[in-house]
Parts: C-alpha cells; structure tokens; sequence
C-alpha cells in the first residue's frame, strides 16, 4: 500500500497509530461477483466476475464510466438492487457471506457494519425529518441506548464530521443546510455505528468544487481517525488521486486494471486506463498553449511558502512562470472588431412568481466579447453563471443596465417579441443536459433543421442538405437523423444540441455547461470538437462552466463569478497565472488534480490559504 | 447534472447495439419512434389486449345486430318490435348442445326480443361514450394547455372557469337537459333533432361539463414540460408560441392525455347508465343499457335474465375499456417494465473488447 497520507504532522500520529492496531485485516472479499440486469426479457450483465478486498483502513477507488457496473455492483453488496435484478458470486464481511443472507440478517448489517454515503445529500436525507432525528434514529435501530445517549452519540458524530455548530445542526432540516452541510451531515449518519466499511458513492460528485475539497479533505481526516475500510465509486480521477490507496479501473462491467495508486497514476498498463487518464482536463494544460504552473502561480500570488516543495525549487517556478505571463502579455494583440456582446451594469432579476419576490441573480456586470472570441465564465452554483447565458439570448429579462447582443441593446426587448426573434437568428445555444434539451418525440433531423426551417433559410431537399452537412460536421453518421433522442448516448445526443446551435451559423453562441453531465472522457472527445468547431467557423462564444479545467482547455479570457458578481476577469494567462482576486485563488486551488504527487503540493497550498483567509 | 442511472445506461447502450446491429444492413436507418414503442409495449400488455378484442366484438356486435344509422341489421327482430312469447320469454339459447334459439336472452312481458334490445342498449352507451371522450378531451387538452403553457393571467381565468364548473351538480344538470331534450312538443329543430337523438344530445352535453378533470391534469402536465430545456431550445430557435404548445409539449403529454380519456369513457358509460336507470337520459320507446335495467328491476325474481344480460354487457364493456387504460398507460410510461426472470434470455455483454477504447461510439463511424 502507498501511504500518500496528508503532511499534517497530527494526522499523520494518528495514521500509524491506525496501523498498529489493524494491520491489514480484510474486512470485505469480493470473489467472482456478477450483476445482471432484466431488461426486456433479456439478462444484461452490468458486472462480471469481480474479485477484490478492501482491508481496514484502506481506501479502494472503483473508477469507470457511467454504465461501467461501478455502482451497481456496490450496491450488489448491501442487496440494495431492484428486483430485476440478479447477483452472483460471495460476498464476504469480515468472513461473514452477505449474498444470500436473510433480509433480517442483511438489515442488521446495513447501517451498523455497512455504510454508505449517496451522491445527492439532498435526496438521500428525508426532508421532513431534521437531521439530528435522522441520526439518531440511525443510532437506536442498531445499539440499545436510551434516546439522551443517542443524542449525544450524535451530536458528537456532527463534531466529528467538522460542522461549524453542531448543536443546531442537529435541530436542522435538511433544507436548511447547505450542499456540503448536508453531505458532512450524511457522513455523520453513516458513520454513526462505526461501520467496518464505508461506501462513497460518488461523494463529492454534486457538490461544487471548493466544497469537494472540503469534503475530501474531511474524508481524509476521518480515514485516519477511524479504523473503517472505504470503498470510493467514483469517475473522477481528481478526487481518486486525492483518497485512494488502490484503484481498481472498471469497463463495461469488468475491472481492467488494479494497482496501487501510485502504479495506476505513474504507469497505467491497460489501454482504458491510459485513454482515461489522457481524458482527464488538466487545469493549466490548455490545448497547444503553454503550460500553466497553477501551484507555482497561486505560491506566488500569495507569498506562501510549501513544505513538499524546496524553497529554490518553487522559486525557479514562479520564476518560469512570471516570464511566460510576461510573453503572453506581450503577444496578446488588441481585438478587433465590433463586440458580440456587450454587457454594461447588466442586473438580472427572476421576476417574481406570486408571492415569492423578484431575485436579483446578478448585478453590475460588464462583459464585453468579440468576434472569434471565446470568454469562459466560471463560478459556483449559485453564482449567477447561467443566468448571464440565459439573459444573453433573451430568455430572461434584463433588469438594469443594457445589453447589447450582435449589435442590438436587447435590454427593453419584449419576451418573444419580434427584436428578440431576429437576435435569435446570429445566436446558438448549448444546453447542460442533453437528454432535457432535445425534444423526445422528435427525430434528431428535425430538432437540427427547425431553427432554419423556422427561419425560412431553407425547406426541403435543400435543409435535408444542411441537416446532412451539420451532422457531417459534428462528426455524427448521416442516418443518425430518422433516430430519436433516446437512442443515442450522452456524447452523441451533446453533439446533436451543437449541431443544432450551429445550424444558423451563429455570430455568437452561448454554452451553458455543455460538458457537465458527460463522462470524463465523453467530455474530452465533445470539447475537442467543440474546439476545432470554433476554430474552423469563428464564432464568439460564451462558455459558462463551473469546472476551470474545462474553461482552461477553451477559453481566451475567463471572468470569476461570485455571488452574482463578476469578481475578477481578465486573459486566460493572467488568470491562471497570476490570480488577484482570494475568490479565484481559493478556486484554482481546489480543482484536484489527477496525480497524487501534484495533489499532495496543491492540498498543502490550499490549506495554507484557508488558514490566511480565516485570519 | 446527477449521472444516469446504471439501468437507463444499460438501455441506451443496449438501443445503441441494436441500432448497430439494424444498421449494417440499410444505409438509412428508421429509428423507433416513441409512437412505436408504445405500441410495441401496449401490444405486449396481455390485459390490455383481451380488453380491445372484447370492445371490438361488443362493439361490432352491437352496431351490425340491429343495424344503425338507418342501416338495417342482420338479426331477425328489431328493438321494438313485439313477437308472441316463446317458452314464456326464457332465453332459447344453450350452451350445450349450442343453439341460439329464437330469442336468444330471452323476452320482456310485452314479448320484445332482449337481444335487439341489449344491442341498441350497447349502442347507445358506446355512442355516449365515445362523445364524452372525444369532447372532453379536446377541451381539456386545449384549455389545460393553454393554462399551463401561458400562466399569469390566461392561466387564472381558465383555471378558475374550471372550478366553476367543477362545483355545478353534474346530476342536476343532467336532468334539466334531459327534460328539454325529451319534450317532443316544442316545434324547433332542436327540440326535433333532441328527439330522434335524445343519446347524441345528452353525450355532448356531459361532455362539455366532463373536461374539466383532465384540463387540470394536462395544466400540470404542462407545468413541468414547459421547464425543460428543450422548450428553451426551441424558443430560441424561433417557434412561436403556438408551434412550441402543439409540435413540442403536447405530443409529451399525450400519455396522461390518453390515459385520462380512456378512464373518463368508462365513467362515462356509468354516468349514462345512472342518468337512464334515474329516468333522465334516454327515454322509451328508445332504450339503454341503464333503461333496461331500472325498467326490469322488478321483474328480477320471476325473469331475472331480463336484469342479467343488459348488466352483463354494462360490466363487459366498462372492464374491457378500463384494461385498454391501463395498458394504455403501462406502454406510456416508460418506468413500466415488466421482468419476469425466469423467462428472461441469457446475453453476453455485446463486442466488450472490439469497439473502440472509449463509449463515445460516434466516434468510430
């Protein structure tokens, strides 16, 4: 096993500590575990023949691609499949078979041996109940404890997961809590029995990325606090070069590769493992630009001094990348043209539904894009990113301010009125869900034709022409076009949405997230296209994102969002390389990186900010 | 952005392997349209299908029997004509050996035939039930969507039209349009036409009351739809509001649409059968199922067949019709399926180490 564990000199004790007491023992055995799945009368396998342990203390990470049988299998483990399902093979805790076993028997071990954290903190707490009620409900079905020792069990579990007060956390409703309350709030409730294995299903997948550092770095403490075996499911190669001890990369239902974490991230041998980790946007490694030392840039900004990193050594980096600010400063040339969209002191309100008041999502923003330009905007949720896309092709109303979008101010423009219709013709949009954005009952053809049928620009043969070349171009085979929706996947139904935002050839296109429902590598393959699609036809592009590594591969000049208000903006280089704003600082740092090593300098470095931004 | 689920990835990779399989052999390919889908899945639905061949046999039955729209009818006897009691009115027909006999379900105490009568009774009913559902869902359909799509204002005024209607007594209206409707003195075509088709006037009539259920449930229907992007898409692409209404939200409707329909329908044939049983639907010498059954109530300890039959077909026809809903929304529904495990067929997971490295397949191509 690689002991990447944290430098933290207390954490560390504590670690070797764990490891005197459990040196290794198995708590699960996974032999030949198969998982198949009913469908139409036909077994589908999802999982087949896996093998592997997790021993206490350890951290396993099952690594795959939505339908790679990674979570169906875990959930295999607890019996928590639907019922057309089928599981084969041994499962064994702590020597103890769990397939097979009684309901009675399974139920005992849910929630006591076996826990599991769930992806959305919102759905997986019951809303009507507070929080405190749902852990201790949690803690008396297993231990015979009065209800006041339950409390306190509790309430010191709500210490423990580092929730700033716990005692109102304990008298709060789910809804009251933030995203990452509610997750450390989860983690309290699975951890409440001390259970010998704890399963993360994609922990931190729902969460944005300055609270998953948060929580993997909590997820960190308590794996050398606690003495439990942790099965991590996730696709994020981030987050696995964060926790993991061992990965095990799964593929269509097989596990390709296993190895430490070390191994898999230093030398890969299976060729999904390479393609997936070459998959993986590395924030600061834009296509053919320089490389961007985001830790050496974010030392520099911040005058901090690492303890992974030699003194010299970081020194010689900032240096490096001091000069190459300086170069690009140099080569950034004046741009030309009219803007595309101009924003000046644009507030944005959702207007008020019944009693609930008007919501100012965004104010006093200025943003100005040209032609050929593509401006990333990336803040969190809640940020207002979206809204400004939404405002930009005039599906919300502007509240103050004016906006003027290929040359015409849309502020006044009436919903649907006619203004706003010939705007619409120079604009595309790209939409964050792909199976919500298209229409279900409509073929592909025709979701990509009616913007130009509507627009009277071509009918008959001829948009069967144009529907042929859009699909051409986004590389989607011709016959594709009598298919609907639900029979392509994530990846093809995202290039169809950019077909259509295509098929007007628009001066300005608006992508609100296109990538974030997609798998890792389903991403890098929509982004490329995406790429070479901007650089071919040349038109200015607002990409809102949360993610910054995929705003890095893509972006000329990134804008900082927070809170409504565009924090900080400015060229891609001078963002990454020499961020101003402690906002975006905190933001760059907590992008995890797909190598332990890089993540070990990156975690201290934040750490280091948290500290300084506290005082 | 939560990721798919592990079954709905399964499906689309299965969709796409089969789409693959189709493929090779014609260069274009026709997909299955959710159109399709459903029917394949409603044809599947064994309930669903015992349910339409049962309509469709009552329904044939009942309109070639005694004929209709002025079209004489092959059986012998019509609903009004008087014969000499056989066997004193008991059905002829047995069962073993099979005979129908002359009066097959029998003769009332005036020694009309049951059967032609039964006939007309179903004929009846269905009419009624076909017009309440095609009314009733075409003004719920309208004014439902129009509340939901629009909100604000429009949506206030339809919705608070409905809650009028909602609490007017549908009996008691019944039966103040069943008195116009049956008064033969008045001289106006109404009244006229009200006369000869005293059943048509009483279908419309129910049906421009009985919407109102489903414009609430197509309001809601639209209320989540019109959220989805795809609309936003569309609108940006330049639709008008009338083309996003019709082309793009109202086909996703279309299951709880039909759904509702076929259910009102079946409530429907009750409601006539109710109004008719209470005297105010379809009056002699015309007769309904309902009618039937209120006239030869009495007559139950000595001719209960005169009761039987006409409830026989009441039920027939209400349960055939409520298993075609419920067929109709299994197939609609796409969370619907239907596994038995142990008619289930072994596969091996399809060409696992020849495609491509990554699952984005439109690549390859």
């Amino acid at each position: 096993m690689t002991d990447n564990a944290s430098p933290e000199p207390e954490a560390t004790q504590l670690e070797t500590a764990s490891d005197k007491t459990a040196p290794g023992s198995v708590v699960l055995e996974v032999r030949d575990l198969s998982v198949d799945f009913g469908v139409e009368k036909k077994w589908i396998p999802a999982a087949i023949g896996l093998n592997y342990e997790v021993r206490a203390g350890e951290v396993l990470a099952i690594v795959g691609e939505s339908g790679s049988g990674k979570s169906a299998s875990s959930m295999a483990l607890l019996d928590l499949l639907p019922s057309n399902s089928r599981v084969t093979g041994s499962v064994k805790l702590s020597g103890k078979e769990l397939l097979g076993a009684k309901a009675g028997a399974i139920r005992e071990v849910r929630g006591k041996d076996v826990a599991v954290i769930f992806q959305e903190p919102m759905t997986a707490l019951n809303p009507v109940y507070t929080v405190g009620a749902q852990i201790v409900e949690t803690i008396r079905l297993h231990n015979v404890v009065s209800p006041l020792e339950a409390k306190e069990r509790a309430l010191r579990m709500l210490e423990l997961v580092e929730l700033p007060d716990p005692e109102k956390a304990f008298k709060s409703y789910p809804h009251q809590l933030s995203g990452g309350q509610r997750q450390r709030a989860m983690i309290a409730q699975s951890l409440s029995c001390d259970p010998k294995l704890l399963i993360a299903d994609e922990p931190t997948t729902a969460l944005d990325v300055t609270v998953q550092a948060e929580i993997l770095d909590l997820m960190r403490h308590l794996r050398n606090k606690l003495d439990s075996a942790i099965v991590l499911i996730t696709h994020d190669m981030g987050v696995v070069a964060d926790l993991a001890d061992r990965i095990a990369v799964m593929r269509k239902g097989v596990i390709v590769e296993t190895g430490t974490a070390q191994q898999i991230f230093s030398n890969p041998q299976h060729e999904y493992t390479q393609a997936l980790l070459a998959a993986v946007p590395h924030l600061g490694q834009g296509a053919d630009k320089a490389d961007v030392d985001v830790t050496a840039a974010l030392a520099a900004a911040t005058n901090t001094e690492l303890e992974s990193v030699e003194h010299d050594e970081l020194l010689r980096r900032e240096r490096e990348n001091q000069a190459a600010l300086k170069a690009a400063a140099e080569e950034a040339a004046k741009p030309k043209g009219n803007p595309v969209l101009e924003l000046i002191d644009v507030a944005i309100e959702y207007p008020k539904q019944g009693r609930v008041p008007a919501f100012r999502a965004v104010e006093g923003a200025n943003l100005v894009i040209y032609p050929g330009q593509v401006v990333g905007l990336v803040g969190e949720s809640g940020s207002g990113k979206t809204t400004i896309g939404r405002a930009a092709v005039g599906l919300l109303p502007v509240a103050a301010g004016s906006m003027r979008v290929v040359g015409q101010d849309i502020s006044a423009a009436k919903r649907n009125g006619k203004q706003l219709r010939e705007v619409r013709r120079d604009i595309g949009m790209v939409f964050q869900d792909p199976s919500s954005s298209l229409n279900p009952r409509l073929p592909i053809g025709e979701s990509i034709g009616e913007p130009m049928f509507l627009a009277g620009v071509a009918k008959g043969v001829d948009l069967q022409k144009r529907i042929e070349t859009l699909l051409d171009q986004v590389e989607l085979p011709r016959g594709y076009r009598n298919r609907y929706p639900h029979e392509l996947s994530g990846g093809q139904k995202q290039r169809v949405g950019i077909a259509r935002a295509l098929s007007l050839q628009p001066k300005l296109m608006v992508a609100d997230e296109p990538t974030s429902a997609l798998d890792v590598s389903v991403q890098a393959k929509v982004l490329e296209l995406f790429q070479n699609l901007q650089k071919e036809l040349g038109f200015a592009c607002l990409f809102v994102t949360h993610d910054l590594a995929v705003v890095d591969v893509l972006a000329d000049r990134i804008c900082v969002m927070q809170r409504g208000r565009i924090v900080e903006q400015g060229t891609r280089e001078q963002i990454l390389r020499n961020p101003q704003e402690p906002y975006t600082q905190r933001l760059l740092a907590a992008v995890p990186l797909p190598d332990p090593e890089k993540q070990r300098e990156r975690r201290e470095l934040r750490a280091q900010l948290m500290a300084a931004g506290i005082e | 952005m939560s990721q798919p689920t592990q079954e709905e990835e399964l499906l689309a990779q299965q969709a796409l392997a089969e789409a693959a399989a189709t493929q090779t052999g014609s260069e274009i390919t026709s997909g299955l349209s959710q159109g399709q889908i459903v029917r394949k899945r409603f044809f599947g639905h064994t309930g669903a299908l015992i349910g339409l061949a049962v309509f469709v046999v009552i329904f044939l039955l009942a309109f070639t029997a005694v004929g209709a729209f002025g079209l004489p009818g092959w059986w012998k006897y019509n609903y009004l004509d008087v014969s000499p009691l056989v066997n004193d009115g008991a059905p002829t027909s047995s069962l073993w050996p099979f005979a129908w006999g002359e009066h097959p379900f029998g003769q009332d105490r005036i020694g009309r035939d049951l059967f032609a009568m039964t006939m007309r009774g179903a004929q009846q009913s269905i009419t009624v039930m076909l017009l309440i559902g095609g009314i009733a869902g075409a003004i719920g359909a309208i004014i439902g969507g129009l509340a939901g799509y629009f909100r604000g204002w429009v949506e206030a005024i339809l919705m608070r039209l409905t809650d009028v209607i909602i609490i007017i007594p549908l009996l008691l209206l019944a039966a103040v349009v069943g008195q116009i409707a049956s008064r033969r003195d008045e001289g106006s075509w109404i009244a006229g036409f009200a006369s000869s088709n005293s059943v048509v006037i009483l279908g419309i009539f129910l049906g421009l009351v009985s919407w109102v259920g489903l414009a609430r449930l197509v309001r809601g229907e639209f209320l989540t739809l019109r959220e989805r992007e795809f609309v936003d898409a569309a609108r940006i692409s330049g639709a008008s509001n009338a083309r996003i209404i019709f082309k793009h939200i109202l086909p996703n409707a279309v299951g709880v649409l039909i759904v509702n329909v076929t259910l009102t329908m079946s409530a429907a044939i009750l409601l006539e059968t109710a109004l008719s049983y209470l005297g105010l639907g379809v009056h002699s010498p015309d007769t309904s199922l309902g009618l039937l059954i209120s006239q030869n109530q009495e007559a139950f300890a000595t001719r209960p067949w005169l009761f039987w039959y006409p409830g026989l077909f009441i039920i027939l026809i209400c349960l055939s019709i409520n298993f075609i809903g419920d067929g109709l929304r299994d197939a609609f529904d796409p969370r619907q399926k239907k596994f038995k495990a142990k008619s289930a067929v072994e596969t091996t997971r399809q060409s696992s180490t020849t495609t491509a490295p990554l699952a984005d397949t439109a690549q390859g191509s």
